[in-house]
């Protein structure tokens, strides 16, 4: 096996709340519990999840820019928690960001060629012509017309700002790539574009990305692995062709049996899927998902199950499935 | 499901524009809908091409002052909505046509109950007592299937879910009876498992209650799911309309083509380059009096931009505007979607 280029260790976050105006008790939001990742380099990992299960969490400690409340967050070598802030922001070329919502993410006040141009100039020693230079190759790889280089964020459509984002966050040459929802907010047409350049970019840069979605098909299609989050805790992981083939875990067939495809539905519909996800601040004990997983017995209502490797890097937290592979054996 | 009888909301040559001398949208360009008893139609398209403009002249609710909207016709169950008086168009509105829309958080009044909420529709267009609106909003509190609906009828919008919230709202729009129900992308903000158990609620409602929904959303496996007919959308034109078998089993216009490829579905190689749609949605101030889908289209020929294509019938009950509807299904009969509709 490879060295992991970043790996996660033991994560735990948890936030304050409570306490607003209005006073009330003060109570710990735990948004991670004992998240262990591993990405190797050029590898895709795939977060998914409903809202809430900490996949945002998860991508900003593992970006360093939050520290984690317990566990360590290893980058090539480097333990990020313990780096002072000056090493961590020469490091942080090494790793970048793409995020959701290209037009709130991209300063309004400058150009396409200025956003790409900004992080040449923070983290790197280039002189200004090699800057434009860069911003020129930079905006013709990722499919940006150079006449749209003057134009303000809110004159390009969806598709464009995303490509600018893109074009900064591998300006600086980086070998990680954390990209948080990249194209939820696009259209269909426009999604299978920038999905296109993205498994283009990886290839060409040989780059590893962190991709997180709600879009369990988009998923399916770039990861090489997945890890499914649930309340916090990953309850299954493993190569994405054999999670998506072979769900193991009640809750990744739950999820994936929610997504509508565009297929005849089979007689009589799917079965539904139970109740909706817990507070975070009121987790239910045991294995977080008993409240609604359609096999859950009493072990599950006070035993938090552990991630368990089973086949070949696959594994998963649930007793249920444990004791079926137990009797299989 | 569906029949034949006369449609309970029936659009024809709808065209709205907006804006003064300056600069002129047109954002919708002759639009013909129908939604018959019973049904659910789905309006797909891309942000942009018009879905909800269509829905809210429908609703008479577009600023009188920058639009102008034409239409030959816009009747829902027989009445003219399209002369009616915004007098009478409120007393429509709430009662005998419901809404949803994406974000029920923003619908809801944030300082009241979703019981009390409820009640002021019921109060407001039936004209009953308090203590009959009150029993009504617990009845479709139960009927949305709101776990411990008489508990959740005090809560107040931010004690609720996503989830509940949307089923609240689809409370609120059947609390009237309507004829018709306008789904305005109402699962677009929500979790896919959440996503399905809405679905599930409105196809159970339609076939419970009878009720006919016009479906706004931009995912096709939704209409695949929960539709009867689609009519797909593109710069303001309805392209291609049928049942949703035989727009999936034959699609014949390059943009519903293109949106079913583009699809990352399963069938197609992990990591393969999906197939994509060119360009971006066209500037609506300008229409040029061709197929709108032209540049982006893999099948264009010259004759594609000499005018508007005319609507064309590759089927029974299948419309569709494009010169070329043959080459677009040759193209696509193989593929995995299209095949499994067959």
């Amino acid at each position: 096996m490879t060295e992991p280029l970043i790996s996660a260790l033991g994560i735990d976050q948890s936030f304050p709340v409570g306490a607003g105006f209005l006073g009330g008790p003060r109570r710990r939001l735990h948004a991670l519990r004992g998240v262990d990742v591993t990405v190797a380099p050029g590898e895709t990992l795939g977060l998914v999840g409903e809202s809430g299960c900490g996949k945002s969490t998860l991508a900003r400690v593992l970006l360093g820019l939050e520290p984690p409340t317990a566990g360590s967050v290893i980058f090539d070598g480097t333990d990020l928690a313990r780096l002072p802030a000056v090493s961590l922001r020469r490091l942080r070329r090494r790793f970048q960001v793409v995020f959701q919502d290209p037009a709130a993410s991209l300063n309004p006040r400058m150009t396409a060629a200025e956003c790409i141009a900004e992080p040449l100039i923070n983290l790197t020693d280039l002189s200004t012509a090699e800057i434009d230079a860069r911003v020129l190759a930079l905006a013709a790889s990722v499919g940006l017309g150079s006449h749209l280089l003057d134009r303000f964020p809110h004159e390009l459509s969806g598709g464009q700002c995303q490509r600018v984002g893109l074009a900064r966050a591998i300006a600086p040459e980086p070998d990680l790539i954390v990209a948080d929802e990249p194209v939820s907010a696009l259209d269909v047409s426009i999604q299978a574009q920038i999905l296109n350049l993205m498994l283009e970019i990886k290839a060409r840069m040989g780059l590893a990305m962190v991709f997180i979605s709600h879009d369990l098909s988009v998923v399916a299609h770039v990861a090489d692995r997945v890890a499914v989050m649930y309340l916090g805790r990953i309850v299954e992981s493993g190569p994405a062709e054999e999670v998506f083939a072979r769900p193991r875990h009640p809750y990744t067939r739950m999820l994936i049996g929610s997504v509508p495809h565009p297929r005849p539905p089979p007689e009589g519909g799917r079965p539904l899927p139970k109740g909706e996800l817990p507070s975070p601040l009121n987790p239910p004990p045991g294995c977080a998902f008993h409240s609604r997983c359609p096999l859950a017995d009493n072990r599950c209502l006070r035993e938090v199950p552990q991630l368990l490797p089973e086949v070949a890097r696959h594994r998963t937290a649930c007793h249920r499935v444990a004791e079926d592979a137990t009797e299989g054996a | 499901m569906t029949n034949d009888s006369d449609p309970i909301l029936d659009v024809a040559g709808l065209s709205v524009r907006f804006g003064a001398r300056t600069e002129r949208v047109q954002a919708l360009d002759d639009v013909d809908i129908q939604v018959r008893r019973g049904e659910i139609l789905a309006l797909v398209g891309e942000s942009g091409c018009g879905k909800s403009v269509t829905a809210m002249a429908i609703l008479g609710l577009l600023p009188k002052r920058t639009a102008r909207i034409d239409a030959r016709r816009i009747t829902l169950g027989g009445t003219d909505l399209h002369g009616a008086s915004d007098r009478s168009l409120r007393r429509i509105r709430g009662n005998r046509i419901g809404m949803i829309f994406q974000d029920p958080m923003t619908s809801l009044n944030p300082v009241h109950t979703v019981g009390g909420q409820i009640a002021e529709i019921v109060r407001q267009h039936r004209g009953v007592d308090r203590r009959t609106a009150r029993s009504r909003a617990l009845e479709m509190l139960d009927l949305v299937r709101i776990p411990d609906a008489r508990g959740r009828r005090d809560a107040y919008p931010h004690e609720l879910s996503g989830g509940m919230r949307q089923r609240v709202m689809i409370a609120m729009a059947l609390a009237c009876d309507p004829d018709l129900l306008i789904a305005d992308e109402p699962t677009t903000a929500l979790d896919v498992t959440v996503q399905a158990q809405i679905m599930a609620l409105i196809a159970d409602l339609r076939r419970d209650l009878g009720m006919s929904v016009l479906l706004i959303t931009h995912d096709l496996g939704v209409v695949a799911e929960t539709a009867d007919r689609l009519s797909v959308m593109y710069a303001g034109r309805i392209v291609e309309e049928g049942t949703v078998g035989t727009v999936f089993s034959r699609p014949s216009h390059g943009y519903t083509a293109g949106l079913l490829g583009s699809l990352p579905a399963e069938g197609k190689r992990r990591q393969s380059r999906l197939a994509e749609i060119p360009g971006a949605v066209p500037r609506l101030s300008d229409p040029a009096p061709a197929c709108a889908f032209a540049d982006r289209c893999a099948y264009v020929t010259a004759d594609c931009r000499a005018g508007v294509p005319p609507v064309v019938h590759p089927g029974p009950g299948h419309r569709c505007r494009c010169i070329r509807p043959d080459a677009v299904y040759a193209d696509l009969s193989q593929s995995d979607i299209v095949r499994a509709w067959q």
